[in-house]
């Protein structure tokens, strides 16, 4: 053992075994993704009876399809109902819930312990334990059938788990700076705004990030609040195929699958490290 | 601009003399921040608990006004719905499956690629790429359709696919959910990677070897992160509605063996219309997830190790 080549070489085998088993593992893992690709491009009679994972023709006509919309609406609107709403969550998200953040992790007020142990204990509570009074007030409102209700609460900071990451975030802000800030004379606004927002951009982006993904991925509320198929996301048109059962349908409806997806892979492939950072953040410091 | 040398009292001294107001002022400021988050907590949560508490006493339809019944729906919940009780059964199971399952994959993923110097950030965002994909629809049903009568899973396994079968399909909802472990993963590394490297030399020093380290380091290190993760986990495994109203087809079939609570609540609410039961379910829910919740953080007492707490 006393060359080096010796005690290297079987650590090297290790690190060769660790990244085979990490690409098996992904290979393994990511293969919905390449099945849902290759079937949106199947040939119908291809889709279930062949084994093979690749189409023996590119079958383009059923992303023409799924072009020309579900029930009547075109593409264009779901995809521009889909946008409405995830932009509104997360232009609501990021304002409510910094501002909510930046009191509970620098500023003093009454019952400031109480109401952010109240705030984190939100985050627990389950979403059906508010939803159907809440559905009744939209309702009484008339806003049912509305992007309203989906909306709505997101500026009201009612995603409690953003006002933790935040919070989080900025308690890691040197406090110094504020404090400058003070001496030249600013206020808490001005120094939330020209201060501290700057800094806390990390965060901020991570918030929007999620809330774009999640409101877009969301399909329980967007079930209960709409119904006119013009008003549906490409979430909601995805759902009446759920009922499908004819394989003739099967192209066409992964081939929306795959345009559903597509602004997450994108978001994804641009913002990655924000993501697993933000995340990461989260289950850790206390 | 380092002025962390100074202690606080002095570094306020210049603003000492007008000290009172703005104080009051900051108090003020912190309400204005403060104030959409105060209406969403009011009117959002604490509003509709209490409003679903009281109709979960009443029968009520959305048109016409609440009638109160008392108890009526929870007696009929617990002694004379058998589709009640099938819902809670299932949610169990799957929460038994679906969070050990994904937590344990998130480990080892995570216990992988600790060491690893060329390929971690690849790694990292390729394994957690599903986690972002599979809570959509899309996904939902790319698994209905893979573990289907001759899916992917049929062909290789010879199942005759899962979705179809009562004691399969939510095993195959269950996958699903475990195969979304990015979340949980992210936060174990960076756990993994906050236990400082001594601990691990010494525990070599006094002759451990790695399985021993894994068990005396690693475990009580990284405990609080692993609870942080059950707990949060389990939260949301209770509530799991999609991947279920996908696989069988909005039904929760074959045979409710896919009907998770979360959807038969859906189906008593907004399909017939019952929602004084369907409020009465989601205060069992909310019982059941905060009795869930409480009995991890007392058991945490035995197993969960804060090693800064001194230094806090």
């Amino acid at each position: 053992m006393t060359s080096t080549t010796v005690v290297r070489k079987p650590v090297r085998w290790g690190r060769v075994a660790l990244h085979v088993g990490c690409l098996a593992a992904l290979l393994v893992m990511l293969y919905p993704l390449a099945w849902l690709l290759a079937t949106s491009l199947k040939p119908a009679d291809e889709v279930i009876a062949s084994l093979d994972l690749l189409p023996s023709h590119l079958e383009w006509s059923n992303y023409k399809t799924a072009l020309d919309g579900v029930n009547d609406v075109s593409i264009w609107r779901l995809l521009a109902n889909s946008l409405l709403i995830a932009g509104g969550a997360v232009l609501g998200n990021v304002i409510s819930c910094s501002l909510a953040a930046y009191a509970f992790a620098r500023l003093r007020f009454r019952f400031r312990g109480p109401l952010f142990a109240f705030m984190i204990a939100t985050i627990m509570l389950p979403h059906h334990a508010v939803l159907i009074p809440q559905y009744i007030i939209f309702n009484q409102l008339g806003l049912v059938n509305t992007y309203w209700p989906l909306i709505l609460p997101k500026f009201l900071a009612t995603e409690a788990f953003f006002v933790f990451l935040i919070v989080q975030f900025m308690r890691g802000l040197p406090r110094e700076l504020e404090e400058a800030a003070r001496i030249d004379g600013c206020g808490p606004f001005r120094s939330f705004f020209q201060v501290v927002l700057p800094l806390t951009r990390p965060a901020l982006i991570t918030t929007a990030i999620f809330t774009f993904i999640w409101t877009w991925n969301d399909f329980f509320t967007q079930l209960i609040y709409l119904f006119d198929p013009d008003k549906f996301t490409l979430t909601l048109a995805l759902r009446s195929f759920v009922d499908a059962s004819s394989t003739s349908a099967f192209g066409p409806m992964f081939a929306l699958s795959v345009i559903a997806l597509l602004p997450i892979v994108l978001f994804f492939l641009a913002f990655q490290r924000f993501l697993v950072e933000g995340m990461a953040s989260s289950g850790l410091k206390g | 601009m380092t002025t962390t040398a100074i202690p606080p009292e002095a570094r306020n001294a210049p603003a000492a003399a007008p000290k009172r107001r703005p104080q009051r002022e900051r108090e003020g400021a912190a309400w204005v921040f403060l104030s959409p988050w105060v209406l969403g907590a009011i009117v959002l949560t604490l509003l509709p608990m209490a409003v679903s508490l009281y109709l979960s006493f009443t029968d009520y339809d959305l048109f016409s006004p609440p009638k109160w019944v008392g108890l009526r729906n929870y007696v009929q919940m617990f002694t004379e719905d058998p589709r009640y009780w099938r819902s809670v059964v299932t949610t169990l199971m799957y929460v038994l499956v679906a969070v050990p399952l994904q937590l344990a994959l998130a480990l080892v993923v995570a216990l992988a690629l600790k060491g690893m110097k060329r390929g971690k950030g690849f790694y990292r965002s390729a394994f957690y790429a599903p986690s972002l994909l599979g809570a959509s629809m899309s996904i939902a049903l790319v698994w209905r359709a893979v573990f289907n009568d001759g899916g992917t899973v049929d062909n290789l396994l010879g199942t005759g696919g899962w979705v179809n079968k009562p004691g399969w399909a939510l095993l195959a909802v269950a996958l699903l959910t475990a195969w979304q472990f990015g979340a949980p993963m992210v936060i174990f590394l960076a756990g993994l990677q906050q236990i400082p490297a001594e601990l691990y030399e010494a525990a070599a020093v006094d002759g451990a070897g790695k399985w021993r380290q894994f068990l005396s380091v690693t475990v009580p290190m990284l405990s609080p992160v692993l609870f942080f993760n059950l707990v949060l986990q389990t939260i949301q495994a209770f509530q799991v509605f999609t991947p279920a109203f996908a696989v069988s087809a909005g039904k929760g079939g074959p045979a409710d063996s896919t009907l998770v609570y979360t959807m038969y609540l859906y189906d008593r609410g907004f399909v017939a219309s019952h929602m004084g039961y369907a409020s009465a379910m989601a205060w069992v829910l909310l019982l059941v997830i905060g009795i869930v919740t409480a009995v991890l953080f007392r058991t945490s007492r035995s197993w969960v190790f804060y090693a800064s707490e001194g230094d806090r």
